[in-house]
């Protein structure tokens, strides 16, 4: 049977978590590799961390965390956040993560994607889209009404969202990690057109992100979005909802999940 | 690591060859209990009490990396003599399970270990591909699981990324039901495969990580421990 992976989102700056955690019982709620171990022994499916790290020293913190992670976290995570060559990429992989993420270096050199699927193997590239709807009043159009952006959602491309990710899974990605930059922050559930949008081109796993309020939008999500995975950062990092609880909700709206046995 | 050898760990050798996530599946194996070590040295697979084939990724370059860190050889010997029972405990995971077989229709033509009878195929049904996702493992009514699939409670799942599988067959002790029942898990004497990721399965992956390490410590039945 498929089902539905929840996974919740770690983003990282110089190897602390950042977008606050407001999590009971842990020694350091700044330290992403217990946050992790928690989300894990909590039923997490899966994990991602993005490092925001602007910093070009930065690197060597990052591998640190992977590796820790490796020795503390025992299902899949990926890792995003400046691997712009297939060098950065194996020395992530071989650190102890299971997929690495691009994004902002796939839009800058295309050719990456493919260099990483072939080096690595597709199972393990995740491309991660930011798009927004089209800005009209900015002039910015594209065919299927959403646009690709990059820099973390700052910087307009002009690429069509649809025929971008139809590019890059020719190009060997192996998942696609959708973020609405629309609904990022706003807790108004996924962009649901949107992730309909990818869904009919995205013939590899597609993880929606961006938007999660309550428990309905992880449903949703599933349910009428076509996503393989829901992922979501702030909901998980307050306390707000376990993972069980979603998991729970998950069940009910008719999405077959991996339950929470512990 | 090598000033925390411990005398009582049991030597696993995880085979190095360039491809994959070892590192995942060496922290697994020590938290478990083995002194698990990445290594492509025949002297130290030799002294191994067992050893684990891993591999991700394309089949046919999972064969020609094996070939080309000159550990083809050893490894159909190790996946031999562990099948007989002749050998240390030995695990395929993912291609590594795979390449236990005669090939793969996702490289016609290349040889597998052959260790296993059979093809590997291409998953069928109206189902996305890969299979990137938790699944139920169905244990199979086989006595051959008792000790590899033991302790894993009433409903485990683990964590799968595959497009091919092993045909479905005597060897099988557990399927996954994707499209149609799909081989998770094979047993044959001391050779074990998985399908799924046991380093990356959480509890359900730690236990059969620690069922194959304890199978390390003692890969001789206790019943023939007693004629000898």
């Amino acid at each position: 049977m498929e089902t539905v992976r929840v996974v919740p989102c770690l983003d990282v700056d110089a190897g602390r978590v950042v977008k606050g955690v407001n999590f009971v019982g842990l020694r350091d709620a700044g330290d992403p590799v217990e946050l992790a171990a928690r989300y894990d022994s909590e039923g997490a499916d899966e994990l991602v961390f993005l490092d925001i790290t602007a910093s070009s020293d930065g690197r060597e913190t990052i591998l640190e965390m992977v590796r820790r992670a490796a020795e503390e976290v025992f299902i899949p995570f990926t890792v995003g956040g400046g691997i712009r060559s297939v060098d950065d990429g194996r020395a992530i992989l071989r650190s102890g993560a299971d997929k690495i993420a691009v994004n902002t270096a796939a839009v800058d050199q295309p050719e990456l994607v493919a260099e990483l699927a072939a080096e690595f193997g597709s199972q393990c590239v995740v491309v991660a889209v930011d798009a927004r709807r089209n800005n009209l009043t900015a002039g910015h159009e594209t065919p299927s009404g959403f646009e690709v952006l990059t820099h973390g959602g700052r910087v307009p491309t002009g690429l069509d969202l649809v025929a971008w990710v139809a590019e890059v899974v020719a190009l060997g990605a192996g998942e696609i990690l959708l973020t609405s930059m629309d609904r990022d922050g706003t807790r108004d559930g996924f962009d649901i057109e949107m992730l309909q949008a990818v869904a009919t081109v995205a013939t590899v796993p597609l993880v929606a992100s961006g938007g999660v309020g309550c428990l309905d939008d992880f449903a949703a999500g599933a349910l009428h979005g076509g996503a393989d995975a829901v992922l979501a950062a702030s909901v998980f990092h307050f306390g707000e909802y376990t993972v069980a609880e979603v998991k729970a909700h998950l069940v009910s709206a008719g999405v077959a999940v991996r339950p929470v046995t512990s | 690591m090598s000033g925390s050898e411990n005398r009582d760990a049991p030597l696993v050798a995880v085979l190095d060859y360039g491809i994959g996530n070892l590192r995942s599946a060496q922290k697994a194996l020590q938290r478990v209990g083995a002194d698990a070590r990445l290594t492509a040295d025949p002297a130290l697979v030799a002294k191994a009490d067992g050893v684990v084939l891993p591999g991700v990724g394309a089949f046919g370059r999972c064969v020609e990396a094996l070939m080309s860190a000159g550990i083809w050889d050893m490894a159909f010997a190790g996946a031999s003599a562990a099948a007989n029972g002749t050998g240390p405990p030995f695990l395929g995971v993912c291609v590594g399970m795979q390449m236990l077989h005669e090939g793969s229709t996702e490289a016609p033509g290349v040889t597998g270990l052959g260790v296993l009878p059979g093809e590997v195929q291409l998953l069928t049904g109206d189902i996305k591909r890969p299979q990137m996702q938790w699944n139920r493992l169905d244990l199979r009514p086989n006595t051959a699981h008792e000790r590899f699939l033991a302790g894993l409670g009433v409903d485990p799942w683990a964590y799968f990324v595959h497009s091919y599988a092993a045909p479905v067959s005597s060897d099988t002790v557990a399927t996954c039901s994707y499209g149609g029942p799909v081989c998770a898990a094979e047993a044959r004497g001391v050779l074990w495969g998985c399908q799924f990721h046991p380093e990356k399965s959480s509890s359900v992956g730690l236990q059969i990580l620690e069922n194959f390490v304890n199978l390390c410590c003692n890969p001789v039945p206790p019943v023939v421990a007693l004629n000898s």
